[in-house]
């Protein structure tokens, strides 16, 4: 049932599903069929406009409601069917939303620089659950989710955030711009879809080294919007590349809803027309967002080719900390994702229900957690930041003669000038030879 | 392709001989052969861009990861600069992309990144811009912003430059300008078929990203006994190829076959002698041999087919009157194409040609 929804169901136009479903073919025997360079279809007389609005959008695959059953006739999830997982799924979400509520405070309050929530979108951690824990992660900013599930340390989250001297970016990224060799993550970069076009040549070389692993890559609504976007599906449909294209469409880009992005039926119409199979899934429902994970990645790699999830979900939180988005959406509608559907509460109540969990645990599992979080923190605040001199190191493989000098000069004005940069302080020395 | 055929013999400058149903376009310089040194081995007659198609078949054969790919790559090249690979690799490792340059350049920096030798062709260097945010944004900050975790160092994107003789506004620029402003990348543009290969092969074994610039009015009337085997030549290091007491010539690419005129003439019909740099690579560029070489002369010219005004010309002048102040016996000059886009029929009339370098150094001898 899952495979026909990735090829689409598109009721109203007889020839769509014969376009969609049929298998690329040789020269026909007649001349009745035509004949230009890479058609597969047929001749008609009947002039018909395909009216894009005459479609109803492509399903979305769920499985759990919004009250925690599981829909009627729904199948037992593969999840579902993992306590353990389960629960560590759930607690990783909560872990998550707890570390950015505090982390979002200690913006507020001047700690650090920025950020970025991941509210309402915690799901992200079911589809990475999913995942082989080597298969490469290109991702655009909020699926640190993603990275959690993977066993990136707490800490490591906050040493980044603070750009201090145990940073794995060095102190040269704004905060929540995360990545991690260890956990196959690349790290984060502001522009949008660029890692779109990586992701596909990043999966054309697991292909030819055939080590059995596929490329993940993450990207939002308005990200989709990018010629990167489109060049990255393209290719890696033509090139035939291995990468799972995972689409949060949250509804929003900054204060940009989805109505004003695009006309079409969202992100998961782009993939057929790219030759790509699609899914569109219910991203707040992890049992739905795991099983179309696992059916995604079998595809990939048993066929060798790109796959597209659209995972519909709602972005809870604002865009970050530079964002107030009561200026362009409703509390009306905040309060009814924020209450009703978002995958924590969704889960919760699943898993309630089953009979694996309780208020209590859910009580002082919080509690635990915040601890631990708070804990860490406390430490990466206290770090130094990095040796300024680190500034001028990784730009190139090694440092050109030119770059040197620049680091001596910069150096040596340090030095001479040290009492009008009160701030060295809070850095480790200067003097430190790297 | 007739546009491309051999400039061989020297052009004649005499504006009397130009007839009105024939006019002489491009360049116009002697290529001066060059041999390649007696220990690199046996040697095969190659054009450049059959040395880049050696250096790329000496890759494929020997890095398993390394593949090449670009628009048209898979039949041989718009310049044929990949003829035979495909049929000698297969079409899993020589390949067409479909047309985006941006796709091409990310791609190729997603498939660096997983570790393996990427070679990617842009077909004209005037179309590389769609790729600009990749290369500045993405591929220049992959190693500096994740702490060394990762990095596109395997990265090697290769586009012709340069003027054609009637390539116009968008099949002659040379973008070297924009690219040397992105710490973090190498910018490389060879003058001949010997440094083609060697410094090509250089690119490709370089940890960083490299982009290689080919002049293409050199594909064909350039033609050298090129050695059959791998070889390197050093990034970051210019060379002297004229040695000269009065003036610096500084150019790269084709402009160094103008310069050579322009050396032969100064001291001809002005007794004036010339030291010749080839600057080789753009960034990083190597300050030391400038340096030294207009600190002895006291007198630069450098010479660019770019725009003046933000050419690498300016960074180089700006560099040299900086670090040889006291040495100079005349302002810094530089002979570009005019801020203008590159013009189709006023190309003579554009380009730093012979006539224009040489009325320059007649300005720098009697400052």
């Amino acid at each position: 049932r899952l495979r026909q929804s990735l090829l689409g169901r598109l009721p109203g136009l007889s020839n769509a599903r014969r376009l969609l479903s049929a298998p690329p073919s040789g020269m026909p025997p007649d001349d009745e069929k035509p004949m230009f360079p890479g058609s597969r279809s047929s001749f008609t007389t009947q002039l018909d406009f395909i009216h894009p609005e005459n479609f109803e959008g492509i399903p979305v695959y769920r499985l759990v409601n919004r009250r925690g059953d599981l829909v009627d006739g729904a199948p037992e999830p593969t999840l579902a069917g993992n306590k353990d997982l389960c629960l560590q799924v759930y607690e990783t979400m909560l872990q998550l939303n707890i570390m950015d509520k505090i982390l979002y405070d200690s913006q507020r309050q001047g700690r650090i620089s920025f950020y970025m929530t991941s509210f309402g979108e915690e799901g992200i951690v079911a589809n990475a659950a999913a995942l082989n824990p080597n298969d490469l992660v290109f991702c655009q900013y909020r699926e640190s989710g993603v990275l959690m599930q993977r066993g990136m340390e707490l800490e490591r989250f906050m040493d980044q955030c603070y750009s201090n001297d145990s940073d794995m970016n060095r102190g040269r990224q704004m905060p929540v711009h995360y990545g991690s060799k260890d956990h196959s993550f690349v790290t984060v970069s502001s522009p949008l879809a660029t890692q779109m076009p990586q992701a596909s040549g990043a999966a054309y070389a697991f292909k030819r080294m055939q080590n059995g692993l596929c490329v993940v890559c993450y990207f939002g609504d308005g990200s989709a919007s990018e010629g990167d976007a489109h060049a990255a599906l393209n290719f890696a449909a033509t090139l035939d590349c291995p990468v799972m294209f995972v689409c949060r469409n949250n509804g929003y880009a900054i204060s940009t809803p989805t109505s004003d992005q695009y006309r079409g039926d969202g992100i998961a119409i782009r993939g057929p027309a790219f030759g790509i199979p699609t899914v569109r899934v219910d991203g707040n429902d992890v049992f739905a967002l795991y099983e179309v994970t696992q059916q995604a990645r079998q595809l990939c790699l048993t066929e060798m080719r790109p796959t597209l999830i659209e995972m519909m979900t709602y972005r809870l939180g604002h865009h970050s900390t530079s964002d107030d988005s009561s200026a362009y959406r409703s509390v009306d509608e905040l309060s009814f994702w924020d209450r009703e559907d978002n995958p924590i509460i969704r889960m919760r109540k699943f898993l309630t229900k089953r009979g694996w969990w309780s208020d209590e645990q859910e009580t002082a599992t919080k509690q635990a957690i915040r601890k631990r979080v708070l804990q860490k923190f406390a430490q990466a605040e206290k770090r130094l930041k990095p040796n300024p001199m680190e500034m001028f190191s990784d730009v190139w493989a090694r440092m050109p003669p030119r770059l040197r000098q620049q680091m001596e000069d910069t150096r040596r004005h340090l030095e001479a000038e040290t009492s009008h940069y009160p701030e060295l302080k809070n850095y480790k020395p200067i003097a430190d030879v790297e | 392709c007739r546009s491309l055929a051999a400039r061989l013999g020297p052009v004649c400058l005499d504006a009397a001989s130009f007839s009105h149903r024939r006019l002489s376009f491009g360049p116009q310089f002697v290529y001066t052969p060059e041999s390649a040194d007696k220990s690199l081995g046996e040697t095969s007659r190659m054009n450049l861009f059959q040395a880049v198609t050696s250096a790329l078949d000496n890759t494929l054969a020997n890095d398993p990861s390394a593949v090449v790919f670009g628009e048209d790559v898979a039949f041989g090249g718009v310049f044929r600069c990949t003829v035979g690979l495909k049929d000698k690799y297969g079409k899993d490792r020589v390949f067409n992309t479909p047309l985006s340059e941006q796709g091409i350049v990310g791609f190729a920096i997603g498939h660096a990144v997983a570790g393996a030798t990427t070679v990617a062709e842009i077909q004209f260097g005037d179309y590389i811009f769609p790729a600009f945010d990749q290369i500045a944004n993405e591929a220049s900050k992959y190693r500096y912003r994740s702490g060394n975790h990762f990095n596109c160092g395997s990265l090697t994107v290769r586009a012709p430059i340069g003027a054609v003789g009637h390539g116009a506004l968008y099949h002659s620029q040379s973008p070297e300008g924009f690219f040397a402003h992105l710490p973090g990348i190498k910018v490389v543009i060879p003058r001949g078929p010997i440094q083609a290969k060697g410094l090509l092969l250089a690119c490709i074994n370089d940890p960083d990203p490299c982009f290689y610039f080919e002049p293409k009015i050199l594909y064909r009337s350039a033609v050298e006994d090129v050695p059959v085997n791998g070889y390197v030549l050093p990034i970051g290091k210019a060379e002297v190829l004229i040695e000269g007491s009065d003036v610096t010539l500084i150019g790269y690419g084709t402009q160094v076959h103008v310069l050579r005129e322009v050396a032969r003439l100064a001291q001809s019909e002005l007794g004036v002698s010339c030291e010749l740099i080839d600057m080789r690579t753009i960034l990083p560029f190597d300050e030391e041999t400038v340096y030294a070489s207009v600190c002895k002369t006291g007198r630069c010219l450098i010479a660019h087919e770019a725009p003046l005004t933000g050419g690498f010309g300016a960074e180089l002048a700006a560099s040299v009157q900086e670090h040889c102040f006291l040495n100079l016996e005349a302002p810094v000059r530089r002979v570009t194409g005019h801020d203008t886009p590159f013009p189709h029929i006023f190309e003579n009339f554009y380009l730093p040609n012979q006539r224009r370098c040489l009325a320059a150094i007649k300005d720098l001898i009697g400052y």
